[in-house]
């Protein structure tokens, strides 16, 4: 940290504000696409959904209500393959990709039958290109031995995976150093100010200049898109999660609620809350979410809990993300999303090129994400 | 028989002796020990291996936070030994990786 009468300045292609999952893969993509990019991130202190999530790259059901998110969706999922592959090649880290399929269990006959329908109709808008199963509790007994005796059926997503997400943020962070990238943990950033067709960051007492800046600050945009002529109308939403002792493998799959990570640790979750940025856990919620847990799989009543935690998700008002880039200060650039991890091969690859060169690949179709939907 | 251990009690330690059983193995410690300092002066280990790598390992932190000490107490496998106070008659066993749930395994 610089002292004195010169505090820090920087220079970079790119700044990057914020180094969660978002902003370190479109940071890899940029630094991909031959820039020099700084991210400029919090302490640990930072109210970070990417240190608290739940670790599933996700498909079915994601976009009922908005076609672009779907095949965005997807489009990542197809390429999270290749990107695994790159980030374990270069970092040594294996993040633990799956993506045999997951699993979305419905307790009742009424929630498979909604699901159904909302799958059928989301069939229907693809044209027939969208791939599900609906499974009754014999067919998902089938695929999953443990299902408990009174589970109505479920849905399988074929294209649905997930991965150990806390090694996916580090494989992130040490690659994008590897490839010569700047990561500061000095922020809050307290302001983004435009300059003739740069950008200068303000951090304490340390500035960047950057040709090009991307918000990438989770529940931070909220404040900071503003100042680039920008809107990013984010609130939080409370996730609780648990962790159970690690235990022998018995759940091949991913589901919407529970999963088992490459380690036999059991996460269990899916709890949804609007208390602000308050990130603690409550009795109750962690009773229902043990609940429903134990409801799909009986052997869970013998597996012990270690911890639990809750995490903030970052919401838009219709829970779809803003890629968009500002009229106002060409060269100002907002991503902001509540699925980091889903959308990760997706950030880093076409979202990144789109940032890098301007032009956004049309089959993005990201004039859909613009932030203009929640004032129209 | 008991092995050497590099942990010693204290002669100011004059709590009542207990026996208890290690992997079969009787052993004696003091009223109040917790199973993880009993099974470390007694000298035996390695107490679990891991869940993933299957590597040995031994009681460590002393005080709930690592999880190195798991061991199957009166039957309960994954079981703190550093959390649980050692009593008479309790049996002891070592945790030989990742715990089985299935209903067959258990």
């Amino acid at each position: 940290m610089s002292v004195g009468a010169n505090p820090g300045r920087y220079e970079a292609e790119v700044a990057v504000i914020g180094g969660g999952l978002v902003g370190l893969a479109v940071a890899l993509g940029l630094q991909d696409q031959g820039l020099t990019v700084s991210i400029i991130d919090e302490g640990d202190i930072a109210i970070r959904a990417s240190r608290g999530n739940f670790g599933l790259v996700w498909v079915q059901g994601k976009g009922d209500t908005c076609p672009a998110y779907a095949r965005l969706s997807r489009l990542s999922a197809r390429l999270w393959g290749p990107f695994a592959e790159q980030l374990t090649a270069s970092t040594g880290v294996d993040v633990q990709l799956s993506q045999i399929g997951g699993l979305f269990i419905c307790l009742t006959e009424q929630e498979l039958e909604q699901r159904r329908l909302m799958l059928d109709a989301m069939r229907d808008e693809h044209n027939g290109d969208y791939p599900y199963e609906v499974l009754n509790h014999e067919q998902l007994k089938a695929k999953v031995p443990e299902i408990g005796p009174t589970v109505a059926g479920a849905t399988w997503g074929p294209e649905d995976g997930h991965v150990n997400p806390l090694l996916l943020l580090r494989a992130m962070a040490q690659r994008f150093i590897a490839n010569g990238g700047r990561l500061l943990t000095s922020g809050p950033v307290t302001r983004v100010e435009p300059q003739q067709g740069r950008f200068r960051v303000h951090c304490g007492d340390q500035q960047f200049e950057a040709d090009k800046v991307v918000l990438a600050a989770g529940l931070g945009n909220r404040d900071l898109a503003p100042q680039l002529g920008l809107s990013a109308p984010v609130v939080p939403n409370r996730g609780q999660v648990l962790i159970a002792e690690r235990v022998q493998h018995f759940l091949d799959y991913p589901t919407g609620h529970v999963r088992q990570t490459g380690e036999g640790t059991i996460q269990c979750g899916d709890s949804k809350e609007d208390v602000g940025l308050d990130s603690g856990t409550t009795t109750d919620v962690v009773a229902t979410i043990a609940r429903r847990a134990i409801t799909m799989f009986p052997l869970l009543k013998k597996v012990r809990l270690i911890r639990s935690w809750g995490a903030l998700r970052v919401m838009t008002p219709d829970g779809y993300p803003i890629y968009q880039q500002s009229q106002q200060y060409p060269g100002a650039f907002l991503v902001s999303c509540h699925s980091g991890v889903t959308l990760a091969a997706a950030h880093a690859g076409p979202i990144a090129e789109w940032i890098a060169t301007g032009i956004a690949d049309p089959s993005l179709s990201l004039e859909e994400f613009h932030a203009e939907r929640f004032s129209l | 028989m008991l092995n050497d251990s590099a942990f010693k009690r204290l002669p100011s330690n004059a709590a009542e002796t207990i026996s208890f059983r290690v992997e079969g193995q009787v052993v004696t410690a003091r009223a109040g020990e917790s199973v993880a300092a009993a099974v470390l002066a007694a000298g035996l280990g390695p107490t679990r291996t891991t869940a993933v790598s299957t590597s040995p390992r031994a009681p460590y932190c002393m005080m709930g936070v690592c999880f190195e000490c798991l061991m199957v107490i009166d039957g309960q496998a994954n079981t703190q030994g550093c959390m649980i106070p050692v009593v008479e008659g309790m049996e002891v066993g070592f945790q030989h990786g990742a715990r089985a749930v299935m209903e067959e395994s258990v």
